[in-house]
């Protein structure tokens, strides 16, 4: 199968593939996930946490390959016993960048020793590193859809509290916030859903699709409602070229998505820095209408 | 000490908003102060003072209900405090914000009214109108599109009092608002602190480093040192007997021609107090 240039013929091509299908089925609902609680994790400055969930994850996940249950129930148990872990360690824990990569040099050297003892095909020790999402099956989608929709309700459902708590932690708790409960449940969201974004990236790269769409949307606007949309647009740009790109290359999607993500970054960032720049050097920032700030 | 306090408080006709009867509190079983007897009424303006670790935020703390006291009582409205009492409004001395906060001041103020409630409601914006009138009230209406990040730090205390102001409280606990803020944008925040509470008769309790630049508006001063507290009117707590007693050694209270006041002998004896 070669590109041509009709995108129309290209997209009923990669269609008539079921993997390509399920692949682009998956990597939607992954991307609108990640999108979403992407935008918080950036909020709360916990990507390092959410890095850590997947190596944690891994180790989880190893451990599964080991003992013959599927690697996403690993992942699973892995990842959200972590993000408990985690909570329970106080509010301010995500700012313990030390404890946390203390313990997640400890999961790589813990799923180390997994593969090693399992004597089975490596492959499957490389897709959960790198990302698998050519080798979603059917019942993976179905999987997805399920945990995605939990997800985003649970999101809904925390909101304004997780928003409010993010950005004034002691007004948050003085209000009557329940503050451990709600990081426990936002550590739980974060947990499966890195869990559901290591089947498309891997464990190695889901910053691309947890971190890069947040971090890019909220130079976007700063309205809260709106970042979230971005970020999602962002991510599922990313993904949908990503697939779209390795499809008619020999490339692996998971790098794609990795270089989407972090271009768009980089640009967004550049017409932001020079935006403010001509608002400084125009003027309008350095002549407040009154000055009185402080 | 509760002689000390009971002495100086002054006995209030209209009914009291806060009172505390021979409160201590502390961490641990271990009190930071104690013995304080104290009552504040609607719309006053109380200068909470005292040095470094004296126990000023624990005061608040206690009143929000985040901290119970380890002995004595105190009340809000006639009721003991409790976490998420819908009459204080709080503006903390840390938080979370930063110059990378990519948030508009606006979603921050209406967080003030909205943040508790669960659930998600894209189409609702009564909190968007209360959050607009608590940005006027806090002279703060050109921030509101404003990013939180980008703001100095005058323009950020705006921003919090106007969070605080927005669920119309009767309270207002301000934890160092004053750090940070040049003389002029002091005296700024004082006026608008002092025009909230004159015009909503809100009981403002601000804690401060500095004496002077609180003179012109308190009502009452809360003088915490040294494991004790003395309460009264600014006459009544900075002098010299008064401030000698609370702090156990011998301090001296000094007025200038415009009023100022300047506190000799505190810094030198802090910390060697047993």
């Amino acid at each position: 199968m070669s590109f041509s240039l009709n995108i129309l013929m290209d997209l009923q091509e990669i269609w008539r593939y079921q993997f390509m299908q399920n692949a682009i089925e998956a990597g939607t609902l992954t991307a609108i996930v990640s999108g979403v609680t992407g935008y918080f994790v950036v909020l709360r400055k916990s990507a390092f946490t959410a890095h850590a969930f997947s190596e944690i994850g891994f180790a989880g996940a190893a451990w599964a390959v080991l003992s013959g249950i599927p690697p996403l129930a690993g992942l699973l148990i892995g990842s959200n016993l972590g993000g408990l872990g985690i909570a329970l360690l106080g509010r301010r824990a995500v700012n313990r960048d030390t404890q946390i990569g203390i313990v997640l040099a400890f999961s790589l050297g813990l799923g180390l020793l997994f593969i090693s003892l399992y004597s089975g095909y490596a492959t499957q020790t490389y897709s959960i590193l790198f990302g698998e999402i050519l080798g979603v099956s059917r019942d993976q989608v179905v999987e997805t859809l399920a945990a995605s929709a939990g997800i985003l309700v649970c999101t809904g459902l925390f909101y304004r509290p997780l928003l409010f708590s993010s950005l004034d932690e002691d007004v948050a708790e003085a209000k009557g916030m329940p503050m451990l409960a709600l990081g426990i449940a936002f550590m739980a969201v974060v947990a499966c859903a890195v869990s559901f974004a290591v089947e498309v990236t891997g464990v190695l790269l889901v910053f691309s699709l947890m971190v890069t769409p947040g971090a890019t949307a909220q130079y976007l606007t700063s309205k809260p409602s709106r970042a979230i949309a971005c970020s999602v647009v962002i991510a599922l740009i990313a993904t949908w070229l990503g697939l779209f790109l390795s499809f008619y290359t020999p490339y692996p999607v998971s790098f794609f998505i990795t270089a989407e993500a972090f271009v768009f970054y980089v640009l967004v960032r550049l017409v932001y820095t020079r935006f403010r720049w001509e608002k400084i050097s125009s003027g309008s920032l350095l002549k407040p209408p009154v000055d009185r700030g402080g | 000490m509760a002689r000390l306090t009971s002495e100086l408080a002054t006995a209030e006709a209209k009914p009291s908003v806060i009172s505390a009867e021979n409160l201590s509190a502390g961490y641990q079983g271990r009190s930071v102060w104690s013995g304080a007897t104290f009552s504040f009424g609607k719309g006053e303006f109380v200068g909470v003072l005292g040095p470094n670790g004296a126990g000023k935020t624990t005061l608040f703390r206690v009143i929000l209900g985040l901290q119970r006291p380890i002995a004595g009582s105190v009340q809000i409205f006639g009721a003991p405090p409790r976490r998420g009492n819908p009459h204080i409004g709080y503006v903390p001395q840390r938080h979370t914000i930063d110059t990378e906060t990519n948030v508009e001041c606006l979603e921050l103020v209406r967080l003030g009214l909205s943040g508790t409630w669960w659930g998600f409601d894209p189409i609702a914006h009564h909190d968007r109108d209360a959050a607009l009138s608590a940005l006027d009230a806090a002279d703060a209406s050109d921030l509101a599109h404003r990013r939180l990040g980008a703001l100095s730090g005058g323009e950020l205390q705006r921003i919090f009092l106007a969070e605080a102001l927005v669920s119309n409280p009767d309270v207002l606990l301000l934890d160092e608002p004053l750090s940070n803020l040049d003389i002029r944008r002091e005296t700024e925040l004082l006026h608008l602190v002092n025009n909230v509470v004159r015009s909503r008769g809100v009981t403002a309790l601000l804690i401060a480093h500095n004496i002077n630049p609180l003179l012109p508006h308190m009502n009452k001063v809360m003088y915490i040192a040294n494991g004790r507290m003395a309460t009264g009117t600014p006459h009544e707590v900075l002098t010299s007997e008064t401030l000698t007693r609370l702090y156990g050694v011998q301090v001296e209270v000094i007025k200038d021609p415009h009023g100022n006041v300047a506190i000799i002998g505190v810094e030198e004896h802090h910390g060697d107090i047993p």
